[in-house]
């Protein structure tokens, strides 16, 4: 979790992800934040977002986010 | 001859009056040729009232097909438009506002309120006020014949190194040049059905709009939140039977890149042509795969020469580590690879891409100086006056005579399919009070900027306070405090070793 708040932090500095749960809903994260973080995320937990999970519900938080990692990694 | 970019749709109008030209997300967002015509005609009539012509009108809409008949309706009042957007920060839309002095800003319901406490002492005009106005069909015919050709249809801002925009203006004769060889070399006619990506407030839109007034063909315009979630957008394209894009790089990539093209195949697409940047061939490859039958085109060319001037039809494999060519001007435009001594640069040889032809446009609006540094006098002509555009791209041509992208003269870079010089960046952080030295490099392979700082100021509040000054897409994606800046041995930001730390770094 803490890596994957690292690489959001990275992103905006000036959000608070912890307790942030309208990433999608208030627009914080536009297209291109979206790509970059599906890329970190991929090469970081060594999992494969695909198509059908970026989906708005995984990513308006980042627990929504890490939630989808973890079923991802018990996947693989 | 025709002279007017709004000749196409007097001719289009009359053909398929009833026939979608704009449609949105449901279908009372959409437009009829009918609707357009009326529509714009009335906002035209508005303006013609109050007797202006050849001035600029801002128009602050939201993305919508509305937006689409107010640009339009300027055109139609003998004036032009200049677009601005929500997305754009306030020390932008004011610095674009002090440039042009425009007599009034057209706002829809949405951007009235946020139009109001712009630094601004004109009219506000409303979108739906406007369009109820009876059309005056004889000051309308008044201000079409006093329009030629060589008059201005927009503005649009593109990134300038000092930290002020620069609004490139183009007239009607270099955007019909650029409309009528578009189309022909992407084949566009009545049954081209578009899906519109590009923002409203850059020139690459203009690739939507004006071939839809041509041919009397459909563009959708595509909500941008919707490019968070690819398979939202192949809903989409599926559902309005989508055939045509003609999209940046990186919204394509979107879709490939996770496997939603091989998930949902857009059943429809026969036509991609791509902008803004060189498509990465692994991504391309996938699009190839998907798409067998499909027609890919490389499109490229700065606002400055109206639009797009050279295109490349991919017909071959390409190797991973190979670059897809610029490829070739369209017609009635030519190429000149200039070297340092203003001399031609021979085949295979480097030089910086100069173009030559009606598709040069009219220069940076208000801004005499930076028009000259950028629109010159062609060196091989001695003969007569004829300015051709230095782009700042460095170029060759290839074996089999297509052009090919190979640097930046200076620190301009093609992020997510923008235009951004780094020296805007820079020019912004340096505005902080908190701020000593700022540095900008970008990690092509990644594709992010980063931004280093020397200062007293904390990397999250220095986010904070440059998200008040620039333009989403301009944000560095990396900021990195340093103890002291790099500098070379003239004083200067030691930008290679700044950019070599950071790959060191990250290597780790």
């Amino acid at each position: 979790m803490d890596t994957l708040l690292e690489i959001l932090n990275d992103l905006h500095p000036d959000v608070d992800f912890e307790t942030c749960d309208t990433l999608i809903d208030d627009e914080i994260l536009d297209s291109f934040d979206i790509v970059s973080l599906i890329a970190e995320i991929n090469n970081e937990f060594d999992v494969n977002i695909s198509a059908k999970d970026i989906i708005p519900e995984n990513f308006n938080s980042a627990q929504a986010l890490w939630a989808l990692i973890e079923r991802l990694e018990d996947e693989e | 001859m025709q002279n007017h970019i709004l000749d196409y749709l007097d001719q289009t109008v009359r053909r398929v009056p009833d026939k979608l030209a704009f449609g949105g997300v449901s279908q009372e967002d959409g437009v009829t040729f009918r609707q357009l015509d009326d529509r714009s005609r009335s906002i035209g009539s508005y303006l013609a009232a109050l007797g202006m012509f050849r001035q600029p009108v801002v128009v602050f809409m939201n993305r919508h097909p509305n937006a689409v008949v107010a640009f339009l309706g300027v055109l139609q009042g003998g004036c032009y438009y200049v677009p601005i957007d929500e997305e754009m920060p306030r020390a932008r839309i004011d610095l674009i506002l002090q440039n042009l002095h425009p007599r009034a800003i057209i706002c829809d319901e949405t951007t009235l309120d946020t139009a109001r406490t712009f630094d601004f002492d004109g009219e506000l005009w409303l979108y739906g006020d406007l369009i109820q106005t009876p059309a005056d069909a004889a000051a309308l015919a008044n201000v079409r014949s006093r329009t030629i050709d060589t008059d201005p249809v927009y503005v649009f801002f593109t990134s300038g190194s000092t930290g002020i925009p620069k609004g490139v203006a183009a007239c009607h004769r270099s955007l019909i040049n650029y409309i009528e060889q578009l189309s022909e070399t992407l084949g566009f006619n009545e049954d081209t059905v578009f899906a519109n990506q590009t923002p409203l407030y850059f020139d690459a839109s203009l690739k939507d709009i004006y071939p839809t007034l041509k041919c009397g063909a459909t563009a959708y315009i595509v909500p941008k939140s919707m490019f968070k979630f690819p398979m939202k957008v192949l809903e989409f394209l599926n559902e309005h039977q989508v055939n045509t894009l003609c999209w940046v790089v990186s919204a394509l990539t979107m879709l490939s890149a996770f496997g939603a093209l091989t998930e949902l195949p857009p059943k429809y697409l026969h036509t991609i042509a791509f902008v803004g940047e060189v498509f990465p061939v692994k991504q391309f490859n996938i699009w190839k795969r998907a798409l067998p039958n499909a027609r890919f085109t490389n499109l490229y060319g700065p606002t400055e020469g109206t639009g797009v001037c050279c295109y490349y039809h991919v017909e071959r494999e390409f190797g991973l580590d190979e670059a897809i060519p610029i490829g070739r001007p369209f017609k009635n435009t030519e190429i000149l690879l200039l070297k340092d001594d203003n001399t031609l640069a021979a085949p295979g040889e480097q030089g910086e891409i100069c173009i030559r032809g009606t598709a040069v446009s009219l220069g940076y609006i208000n801004d005499p100086e930076r028009t000259a540094s950028s629109f010159v006098q062609n060196p091989l002509n001695k003969s007569w006056p004829e300015l051709i555009y230095r782009t700042g791209d460095i170029g060759r041509f290839n074996k089999d005579g297509d052009l090919v992208f190979v640097s930046r003269k200076d620190f301009q870079i093609k992020h997510m399919g923008h235009r951004i010089e780094l020296g805007e960046i820079e020019a912004n952080v340096n505005m902080l009070d908190e701020i000593k030295s700022s540095g900008c490099i970008y990690d092509t392979e990644k594709g992010k900027i980063v931004l280093f700082y020397v200062g007293g100021i904390s990397e999250k509040d220095l986010m904070q306070a440059l998200k008040e000054k620039l333009q989403r897409y301009m944000l560095p994606n990396t900021i990195r405090q340093l103890e002291t800046m790099p500098l070379t041995a003239t004083g200067k930001i030691n930008r290679v070793l700044l950019k070599e730390n950071y790959l060191k770094e990250r290597k780790r």
